[in-house]
């Protein structure tokens, strides 16, 4: 598999806590990969540095060959790297339609556009329009965000990290607070992403059920560093892991 | 966004404000045609106070510095060159490159720490009108500042000395300022900068280098209070010192408030109900100020969003 991120010797301290500690990994294109670990492993520390909201202390990350690491996070994503968020981030007093818009722009270089009306920026609402239909919003296009369900915001989240048409593509804790038939619509549309838009999918989950039934391969982080990493069978019988997950059943 | 008057409604009532505008120094006195130029004045300053602030979410107090520099610079111009093209442009343009070059410490930093650093700004500028005598004439400020011929040299020159006939450059003025702003809400940038408001994090990793569009928020209000600077020195002959005031950055976030943040006509109907509450309260007490603060306070909670709220559609 051609490999898409590298990331080399990683290291992110807060204080005197070491959130991230020399972590090195590379993921290919292609691969849906799931980062699990207790609370605290660094999980979304390392996320935040790979997508750019945080430069690390050291190490170095590399993104299709090209050198990430001082890139802002808004460089990164016309690089193709894209994100969601562990707590819902959304545009919530814009319209479901909108929220789509904004990185569909973006990734057209329209956004700053301002000697027409929006509406007049057809083939970017027509994308938008078909990314709402593809998770399951086309019919409440012009309901504000903010009075959308939890599940329905969840499903908005996707649709904006998608947005920019991103290569690769973070979903910190995509199914959490949702219902079992909200989370394997979610589920659903990752796999029909993956394979349909090309993108690859690193999740970041908490939920073994999920980890075990989306990844094709699974990161173990523990206290900073990584602990395991294989594909699932071999993750389900490593005893590091299993230690670490004392009294679950992975 | 919500929150949209139908166009039905708007349209033929916009078509008779506009009407009724133009017709003003004809069916109005002295009076309400100089209170009018005040609110219109205002509203424009209103208007750029919020993009930056209903729009795009960040809270200004140093408005009234870009206003001054607008008003000064358009003085200087009028007091040497005796052209109102040039003195407004000036103006505006002196507000734009002071917005410009302030706005790029300010934008790197949001929410109050942003408010603190404006209004620090803009007391900057007010010690500068006080302290800079040459420049600025100190505390008598600049005086006679001509309501100077519109002139294209062999081409046309027309003259505005009368009050009247300046009203109208007013008028043309802001109605442009106000159609130009209309079409930059609604634009692509417009909806990028409601989703910095709403989300700058989220923004930024949608792809947009989220601190250039804020200091772009940043000019363009800056170009507005400039705006409204430049057309006010004429019209009062003189400028002084307290325009550079906080208290004058604050008349935009009153106006603003009271007519609604999150209208594009908030701040324009705003605009008027400052003048209009105040023109009264003033016939009946000195202490009018006080009377004011009680009403803004009065209508601020009982129109939370503002006045223009009563006209928004309800989300579907």
């Amino acid at each position: 598999m051609t490999e898409l991120l590298r990331i080399e010797r990683a290291a992110k301290r807060f204080g005197e806590f070491v959130a991230v500690d020399g972590v090195t990994l590379t993921l290919p294109a292609g691969r849906l990969t799931a980062i699990i670990g207790p609370n605290g492993a660094g999980k979304t520390t390392l996320i935040n540095l790979v997508t750019g909201a945080f430069l690390p202390d050291s190490g170095v990350m590399h993104f299709k060959s090209e050198a990430i690491t001082h890139l802002a996070a808004h460089q990164r994503v016309h690089r193709g790297l894209s994100r969601s968020f562990q707590i819902i981030n959304i545009f919530a007093r814009l319209s479901v339609l909108e929220n789509i818009l904004i990185p569909v722009l973006s990734r057209r270089r329209r956004t700053a556009v301002s000697f027409h009306v929006a509406q007049r920026e057809t083939d970017a609402i027509a994308e938008a329009r078909q990314i709402l239909r593809e998770i399951g919003l086309g019919g409440k296009e012009n309901v504000p965000a903010g009075a959308l369900s939890h599940g329905d915001q969840r499903l908005l989240e996707l649709g904006i990290a998608v947005g920019p048409a991103p290569e690769l593509c973070f979903l910190d804790e995509p199914s959490s607070g949702l219902t079992p038939v909200e989370r394997s619509t979610v589920l659903e549309l990752i796999r029909k992403f993956s394979a349909e838009r090309r993108t690859t999918f690193v999740i970041v989950e908490h939920d073994m059920d999920v980890v075990f039934s989306l990844a094709d391969w699974i990161v173990v982080m523990n206290r900073g560093q990584v602990l395991a990493e294989g594909p699932p069978a071999e993750i389900r019988e490593n005893r590091a892991v299993r230690e670490v997950y004392l009294g679950e059943d992975l | 966004m919500t929150g949209r008057l139908s166009p039905r409604f708007t349209t033929p009532l916009l078509a008779l404000l506009v009407l009724g505008l133009f017709l003003l120094p004809w069916i109005a006195g002295r009076y309400p045609v100089y209170l009018a130029m005040q609110i219109l004045i205002l509203a424009v300053f209103s208007l750029g106070f919020n993009l930056l602030f209903g729009y795009t979410g960040l809270l200004s107090f140093g408005q009234a510095g870009f206003f001054a520099v607008g008003a000064y610079g358009s003085a200087k111009i009028l007091l040497a060159v005796p052209n109102l093209i040039l003195g407004i442009a000036g103006g505006v343009a002196a507000a734009g490159v002071a917005a410009f070059l302030l706005g790029i410490l300010s934008v790197r930093h949001t929410r109050i720490y942003f408010s603190m650093l404006t209004l620090a700004f803009g007391m900057m500028i007010y010690s500068l009108a006080w302290k800079w005598r040459d420049f600025t004439g100190g505390d008598d400020g600049l005086v006679g500042v001509p309501r100077a011929p519109i002139d294209i040299p062999g081409l046309l020159s027309i003259s505005v000395a009368a009050q009247d006939r300046y009203y109208y450059v007013v008028l043309v003025l802001s109605l442009l300022a106000i159609a130009a702003m209309y079409r930059l809400v609604r634009s692509p940038l417009g909806l990028t900068l409601q989703a910095i408001r709403d989300s700058e994090i989220r923004t930024e990793f949608a792809g947009v280098p989220v601190r250039k569009y804020r200091l772009v928020a940043f000019t363009i209000a800056g170009v507005y209070a400039g705006l409204a600077g430049a057309l006010l020195a004429p019209l009062e002959n003189t400028v002084t010192p307290p325009i550079a005031h906080w208290t004058m950055s604050a008349e935009p976030v009153l106006a603003t408030l009271i007519g609604g943040i999150h209208t594009f006509g908030g701040p324009i109907v705003g605009a008027f109900l400052f003048f209009v509450i105040k023109d009264i309260i003033v016939r009946y007490t000195e202490y009018w100020l006080i009377w004011f603060g009680v009403i803004v306070v009065a209508l601020v909670m009982g129109f939370p969003s503002g006045i223009m709220s009563i006209f928004a559609q309800r989300p579907k």
